[in-house]
């Protein structure tokens, strides 16, 4: 056992005279590990509260049952199911609205609710009596009693009733109001009727489905997905792709500074060999030693993760909420196994990236044969070999591009995008250099450009990384930059009311009404709202827009039909979303069956309209058709057209006629304002991992200059012996990088600008269901090249000092030390 | 998460139905076992009783059961025993509200038990909507699937011919139930004192079924046919506070005579023993506490705890003298609420079958 | 102690068989130093690698103590360079990034032979006092070379082969550390074979064998 302990101490001797190397190698599997952790913490969080939702709502994890042409039926069907046998719960669904904001409310019937459903069928811990004998309780999570600024046992109030009291149930999902099912009934206003029954697992034996129930019920078996899960699989894999590029930008880093270490250990290794160490037993030691430092790093690497986390955790959440209703706890809670595999993803990525390095110690032969020469030819074919993958990557991207339909088929032609270019990087490098020295005449130009060509291979990894996250920061700022404009224009004409005012109960929607008839600056008073059905299982929204023409000129449509508007008005046509006609491959002419409480609407779609930041399909009707249709629509939000300098005046007084408060009235600005705050926080996310990989970019060419800053002194020495100054030299060397890296960056803006389109055509249209116009930001990307050379400045400038600086006698010695 | 604070809906529902859950509920751990019948009807004696209306449910007590127990045998002669009930609880007094505001909890058990094999089931429902109740014309109590009805001839006084039906995920039963003897009061004409302080209930019984029909066990289906006891009860404090559990038997002796038997256990460990001995011509005389006693012979262990499952009856004024033994000593009720309940058998001086049922250990 | 019989080697070199060694014998006593001598290329390093278990004959054994070298697979000659071979090299081969102290002991170390009273003399010996905290590349060639005696000889080793330890010295110091090299492997009492082109030093040993055309002369 001491053995192997005194050769891992004569291995671990070199770090300790060359910590740089070991600085190097550490930084890049922490920050691999940290990025990638941070980024699998975040899905795990988002993960845990879904769970959390399918579990409070019976969700997809558990078989329903469900109308088959009704957003309700009655709950006849679910006493004749138990009678035959049938392991069925009842469940009711709907929304209130409380001070103005929409809340989910559950009914449920604790005594049939499967055990099964999830993991948090608990209802309370009040008695049975409490819970369902009026005025019942009303559970809610912690989140949601904060955000209401009520206390338990107090009693929200809701269309002008007040409903049961509050009661905290710390397993409930966010935003759900959990209730009886009698009480929903009342409270909704749909006595004796369920939303859906959930299916227990109870294996006892029952009637079939249709000799009880007809055709009137429909069973939607479980999935292993919860509604949540699917809508925001796509969020969550940007994320992860992410991830994982910074994971490979670390490895990067870690690959430089692993095969420079075993460069540079070579002799060691041989000198261990000829004292009586096997082969077997060194390779071993080796990777004892890599497995090591990669437990060390990956520790302060998850350390480091969680932080990363924290610090995004609000972003995340906010764009979740934002993009997909999802409700995610801020407080970071961490399974025992995330930490498992975060040191398991740095011990891997340190055995993947030290491979090459570890396959040849282990080939090494005891006795030396130097063949310099040799190497370079290597170098050559290398080039050759790589660039031809990388041809043959970019053929799969181009074969994806046009045979791919998925979202992973979209990250997959990212991938080999980047991957291609990444490969082919050197080359372009080396023409480009090249060129450059043909073009040179004086010596010292000469020299400059071929000796930048012989820095490459030690650099080509660091330039890659920086390629990676520079293309990546173009495509990314494209896209969001792309959207944002988009999303301007289109915000524009949605919000084309000049006043927002909703109401806390229809009684108050009505006198509110009756007091703006008489005011004369209003000049149109515009009713809205929205009821919730399904169509094809899945969950949308029927949106209600009155027959105004505030809403024909402003109202911005994708496709139409020509007089979409005017067809809209009888009640017998819709629009419908871009995500949900991309969805369910609806186009114009198209007939659809919606379910309404009092049977199948059958609706012509007559226009497409973009409905950016909307997780559920949704459609579009005549307002007055919505309410016939589903009569219990809530009529409480208006839009008020008014003379703009009459607009302060007109919500003010609003505000102390009627008690409105922010939440229920505001002006177009104020939500044009609210609506871009959220808008960008939901790219936040985006751009703080964007930068992160920038900065690991920027670490990995700094660490890759300083390693090579030693190995480059018996080059830069016999220069400064035929007379330049060591401030001439680093001149020159600064210079060198800044070539490099300038010509890495211009190479990356094409890369990026592709980048960007795939994002916008493939990604963006399957993760959202929307595409945008592909646009150039030339001032972004100039900002951006800008960037990217400050970067390659600071982390050439440590080295470059340190070479200005150098005392004569350090170069001296290369002459004598030589090998 | 915090067990004391949510409760889950087995633990609620079956703690809250276990308040009142008559004869099943004399456990000890539960708070307010003899609950307060405040806002509901007391049981006082001289009722008359009226048939078939005291068959249906007196939502005005806060709880009732209707109780079969089956003692069985296959064409080979081995035993079966079957167990079908039917709670009803109040968690509310006041008259029943309509829908879901309807204050009555149902919970059904049902079980079969053969010498090898003991499965059981149990389901609950809320009152108001249909999925469970009790009708007295034409008679019929159901929950979910399971069912008491009466059939075509059903005679209010004899409490037949019924139909019986249970299932779940591994048994079901379905018997044919009919009787030649007319149904019998307990107590003290169908006054049944629990305690010394006022508890009580109303109790009556057809202890005189002769049961044929179907059971499946484990997908085998067996054809039986035997002897099967009802018992009806309702009230509202039917317990002391003090007392914790009671043993109870249910005898078929020979010459078609019947005992029925408990004894209730109190925390300070003292015991009452009340009973009612049934002639075939529907006399019913209660058995005196004094001189006569019910005691445990060898215990087994069940369902993590120790139960007594054979037993010593003496009842010196009626020359009955027997030990009880089980079908199934496993006969363990595995429900929200716990207890053993199982077909026994008896020797001695008067030798035959029965059931016993076990609570509060 | 030593005993090489008919030993072959050839190497592929341009397309061909090139034989190095064709049939070489030699035998070294306990106690004895002999020095191999030949023109460049004669085959004398080839010979030395293969004594070590470096590489592979083609043919012939070799044989130290009982056990046979060219019997013994890649873990077997590893322990035998560890516990009964002394390696000194042109080149010095010490390792860079440890301390003239922790060079000399690491051989004894891992050979599990370390031995703090042989060391000490070593160093009072071998005149590395006041060198024990530097670092290989501080030290004079000479310095390192008898930094690597001592490596060699640390575990007390049966044998010490040595490849042109004087090649990368000046004439005074190659003197020097032979005399000091003779010195420690008569008061160790282990053979010593060492591979030179220098007539003179062949001359300062106890016997000396010409390696020529691939076979002993």
């Amino acid at each position: 056992m001491r053995r192997p302990l005194w050769i891992l101490a004569v291995l671990l001797s070199h770090w300790r005279r060359h910590p740089m190397q070991l600085a190097t190698l550490l930084i890049g599997l922490i920050s691999a590990t940290a990025l990638w952790s941070g980024v699998q913490a975040l899905n795990q969080q988002a993960r845990i509260a879904y769970d959390r939702a399918a579990a409070t709502f019976g969700g997809s994890r558990t078989a329903v049952l469900v109308s088959k042409d009704s957003a309700t039926f009655p709950q006849q069907l679910f006493v004749d199911l138990r009678r035959a046998g049938w392991p069925v719960s009842p469940m009711l669904e709907g929304r209130v609205q409380i001070d103005g904001r929409s809340f989910r409310l559950l009914g449920v019937e604790p005594v049939t609710l499967p055990s099964e459903v999830g993991n948090a069928p608990a209802v309370g811990r009040g008695s049975l009596q409490s819970f369902v004998t009026p005025p019942g309780e009303m559970l809610v999570a912690g989140e949601t009693l904060r955000d209401l600024g009520l206390r338990e046992g107090e009693r929200p109030q809701a269309n002008g009733t007040s409903l049961p009291p509050l009661r905290l149930q710390a397993e409930l999902a966010p935003g759900a109001l959990v209730v009886d099912i009698g009480i929903a009934q009342d409270i909704l206003k749909m006595p004796g009727q369920v939303s859906r029954l959930l299916v227990g697992k109870s294996k006892a034996p029952h009637a079939t489905l249709e000799s009880v129930a007809g055709e009137k019920l429909r069973l939607v078996e479980p999935s292993a997905e919860s509604d949540l899960e699917r809508l925001t699989d796509s969020f969550h894999l940007n994320l992860t792709a992410f991830g994982l590029l910074s994971f490979f930008v670390g490895l990067f880093i870690v690959n430089s500074a692993i095969g420079l270490a075993f460069e540079q250990r070579l002799p060691m290794l041989r000198t261990l060999r000829a004292c009586g160490v096997s082969a077997r037993m060194l390779n071993t030691v080796l990777v004892i030693e890599l497995v090591s430092l990669a437990l060390v790093a990956g520790l302060i690497g998850l350390v480091c993760g969680y932080f990363i986390a924290a610090a995004l955790l609000p972003d995340v959440a906010a764009s979740l909420r934002g993009l997909y209703g999802a409700q995610i706890p801020g407080q970071l809670s961490l399974k025992p196994v995330w930490w498992f595999a975060g040191i398991a993803i740095s011990i891997l990525g340190a055995l993947a990236a030290a491979a090459a390095s570890l396959a040849k110690a282990i080939r090494m032969p005891v006795l030396a044969t130097a063949q310099p020469q040799a190497w370079q030819h290597a170098q050559r074919r290398w080039l050759i070999f790589q660039s031809a993958t990388a041809l043959a990557v970019f053929a799969v991207a181009a074969v994806l591009i046009q045979f791919g339909d998925s979202l992973i088929a979209g990250f997959a032609v990212l991938a080999a995008l980047m991957l291609g270019a990444a490969l082919i990087l050197p080359m372009v490098l080396q023409i480009a250099l090249a060129i450059g020295q043909r073009s040179a005449r004086a010596p010292v130009g000469i020299w400059f450009w071929a000796d930048s060509r012989q820095q490459l291979s030690g650099l080509s990894l660091a330039l890659m990384a920086l390629l990676l996250a520079l293309a990546v920061n173009v495509g990314v700022g494209t896209m969001v930059e792309s959207f944002s404009r988009t999303f301007l224009v289109w915000l524009d004409g949605r919000l084309a009311a000049d006043i927002y005012i909703s109401a806390a109960s229809d009684t108050q929607a009505k006198e509110i009404k009756a007091w703006l008839r008489d005011r004369p600056e209003v000049d149109a008073i515009l009713p809205g709202g929205r009821a919730d059905t399904q169509l094809g299982g899945a969950p949308i929204e029927v949106l209600g827009l009155p027959d105004h023409t505030t809403y024909r000129d402003n109202w911005p449509l994708l496709e139409s039909t020509a007089n979409a508007w005017v067809r809209l008005r009888p009640g017998d046509t819709c629009l419908v979303s871009e995500q949900l006609s991309r969805r369910m491959k609806l186009a114009i002419g198209d007939h659809i069956e919606v379910p309404a409480p009092g049977g199948s609407w059958p609706l012509e779609i007559v226009g497409i309209y973009a409905d950016y930041g909307n997780p559920k399909g949704q459609i579009a009707v005549n307002f007055a058709a919505l309410t016939r249709r589903f009569p219990q629509t809530p009529q409480t939000r208006l839009g008020l057209r008014v003379a703009p300098d009459r607009i302060p005046a007109l919500i003010a007084a609003l505000q102390e006629k009627f008690g409105l408060d922010d939440r229920n009235i505001a002006d177009q600005a104020t939500m044009k304002r609210e609506s871009k705050r959220v808008f960008n926080r939901t790219f936040s996310v985006t751009a703080a991992l964007n930068a992160f990989t920038l900065g690991v970019a920027g670490i990995a060419l700094l660490t890759s200059l300083l390693t090579l800053a030693n190995s480059r002194l018996p080059q830069l020495a016999p220069l400064w012996a035929i007379g330049l100054t060591r401030r001439r030299l680093a001149a020159l060397e600064l210079l060198k990088t800044m070539a490099v890296a300038l010509i890495t960056a211009l190479f990356a803006l094409p890369l990026g600008l592709l980048v960007a389109w795939c994002l916008l055509a493939i990604v963006n249209v399957k993760a959202f269901g929307w595409r945008l116009p592909f646009q150039v930001f030339p001032l972004q990307l100039i900002e951006l090249l800008a960037v990217a050379m400050a970067a390659a400045l600071c982390a050439a400038a440590l080295p470059v000092a340190r070479l200005a600086r150098m005392q004569p006698a350090t170069l001296i010695r290369t002459f004598v030390n030589e090998r | 998460m915090n067990a004391s604070r949510t409760i889950t809906r087995r633990a609620f529902a079956g703690g809250a139905l276990a308040l009142a859950m008559g004869r099943k509920s004399f456990a000890q751990g539960f708070a307010g076992l003899g609950e307060t019948a405040e806002g509901f009807a007391a049981v006082t004696p001289g009722k008359p009783f009226a048939f078939p209306a005291d068959h249906g449910p007196h939502p005005e007590f806060r709880i009732e059961w209707w109780y079969v127990t089956a003692n069985l045998s296959d064409t080979s002669g081995a035993a079966y025993g079957a167990q079908w009930t039917l709670f009803r609880q109040a968690i509310k007094p006041g008259g029943p509200a309509e829908g879901w505001a309807n204050q009555q909890l149902w919970m059904g058990h049902a079980a079969v038990t053969s010498a090898a094999t003991h499965r059981f089931g149990e389901t609950f429902a809320r009152g108001g909507i249909g999925q469970a109740g009790v009708e007295a014309v034409p008679f019929r109590a159901w929950i979910d699937a399971w069912e008491i009805r009466g059939l075509d001839a059903f005679d209010p006084q004899r409490v037949a011919p019924l139909e019986l039906k249970a299932s779940a995920a591994d048994f079901s039963t379905a018997l044919r139930l009919d009787a030649e003897h007319p149904l019998v009061l307990q107590g003290d004409h169908g006054y049944s004192r629990k305690s010394d302080r006022g508890q009580a209930s109303y109790y009556y019984s057809q202890p005189f079924y002769q049961a044929s029909g179907r059971i499946v066990i484990d997908n085998k289906p067996v054809d039986v046919t035997g002897m099967a006891w009802m018992d009806r009860e309702w009230s509202s404090q039917p317990l002391a506070a003090d007392q914790t559990g009671w043993d109870w038997f249910s005898l078929h002796l020979p010459g078609d005579e019947k005992l029925m038997l408990y004894r209730l256990r109190q925390k300070d460990g003292r015991e009452n023993l009340f009973g009612n001995w049934i002639t075939p011509d529907g006399r019913s005389a209660e058995i005196a506490a004094a001189g006569n006693s019910i005691t445990p012979i060898t215990s087994s262990e069940i369902g993590g705890r120790k139960l007594p499952t054979s037993w010593r009856v003496n009842l010196p004024a009626r020359g009955l003298a027997i030990e009880t033994t089980p079908l199934n000593p496993k006969s363990w009720m595995g429900t929200s609420f716990p207890y053993w309940e199982g077909p026994i058998r008896f020797s001695g001086s008067h030798a035959g079958l029965g059931y016993l049922e076990m609570t509060g250990y | 102690m030593l005993r090489v019989t008919g030993l072959t080697k050839s190497y592929r070199s341009a397309g061909e068989d090139v034989a190095v060694l064709r049939g070489v014998d030699l035998a070294v006593a306990t106690g004895e130093s002999v020095a191999l001598t030949g023109e460049s290329g004669s085959g004398k390093s080839t010979l030395l690698h293969l004594i070590a278990g470096l590489d592979a004959a083609d043919s012939g054994e070799i044989a130290l103590a009982d056990s046979v070298v060219s019997r013994l697979n890649d873990a077997g000659r590893a322990e035998l360079r560890r516990d009964r071979l002394g390696l000194v090299f042109q080149q010095f081969n010490l390792i860079p990034s440890l301390t003239v102290a922790d060079n000399l002991v690491f051989q004894s170390r891992i050979a599990g032979r370390h031995d703090a009273a042989w060391l000490d003399e070593l160093v009072e010996r071998l005149g590395l006092k006041n060198f024990l905290r530097r670092y290989p590349e501080q030290l004079s060639g000479g310095q390192q070379q008898r930094v690597a005696i001592g490596r060699a000889l640390a575990p007390k080793p049966l044998l010490l082969l040595a490849d042109e330890p004087t090649g990368n010295l000046d004439e005074d110091t190659a003197d020097e550390v032979l005399r000091l090299a003779r010195d420690l492997v008569v008061r160790t009492g282990c053979g010593f074979l060492m591979v030179t082109h220098s007539a003179r030093l062949a001359a300062t040993l106890d016997r000396q064998v010409n390696l020529h055309a691939g076979v002993i002369a």
